[in-house]
């Protein structure tokens, strides 16, 4: 039972370290700033639960007793990815899109980001912002 | 078997954290950055859950429970400043 316990452990840790270095690659090697979005909130959290997840198996069968701060880790990462993802998604949209650039929202109004209602970055800051790299 | 798998995920993690420091460097934009942000403090969970198996004590939850707090928080904050130039309306 040992045996099986550590061959499942370590299948867990290689396959989390693939999984986040894949996500931190993507964040490197996709073209465009919506596309590099989607590397690191979805591969990357992957990679971390599965870590986190072979910690805990490592820890209730080898160690005196299970230890939940691992789950408490897991499912707080897994509530937020989502949440920085949308906030940096309109960042993105906010910083790079036009009005008319934009897919219909299919309710109407038009996007929130996009509204209306003048922003107080309107006196050029959105130009300091957006960068052109180097 | 167990020790060989953590080098492998140790060498995976920070060679992620080697192209996160290159994006936080190199970036087209803003939100590039604040996203590489992020994900090292994501990958650096990681590094802290591993670093606890291999020395086999339980200190460094607490310490990764941290990061992904502030790490959040951090991010969040961030965003909502390239957003809409306030933190707190």
């Amino acid at each position: 039972m040992d045996m099986f316990i550590e061959i499942l452990v370590s299948a867990m840790l290689v396959i989390g370290g693939i999984f986040g270095f894949v996500g931190s690659y993507g964040l490197v090697k996709l073209p465009e700033p919506m596309t590099r979005l989607h590397a690191p909130t979805k591969a990357a959290t992957l990679g971390v639960g599965g870590v986190l997840l072979a910690s805990m198996i490592y820890f209730a069968w080898f160690g005196d007793h299970v230890s939940w701060h691992e789950l408490l880790i897991a499912l707080f990462i897994f509530l937020t990815a989502p949440l920085t993802g949308l906030m940096i998604a309109k960042a993105n949209i906010h910083l790079q899109w036009t009005k008319d650039e934009l897919p219909p929202t299919g309710t109407g109004t038009p996007w929130a980001t996009q509204s209306d209602r003048p922003s107080i970055m309107d006196d050029g800051a959105d130009l300091r912002l957006t960068s052109e790299g180097d | 078997m167990i020790a060989y798998a953590i080098y492998f995920a140790f060498a995976c993690f920070g060679v992620a954290l080697l192209f996160n420091l290159y994006r936080v460097v190199i970036a087209v934009g803003v939100p590039d950055r604040i996203l590489a942000l992020d994900t090292m403090s994501i990958n650096m969970i990681a590094i802290l859950a591993l670093f606890g198996i291999k020395e086999g004590t339980g200190m460094y939850f607490e310490a990764s429970l941290l990061f992904a707090m502030m790490g959040f928080v951090s991010t969040v904050a961030y965003a909502k400043f390239i957003l809409r130039g306030d933190i707190i309306e």
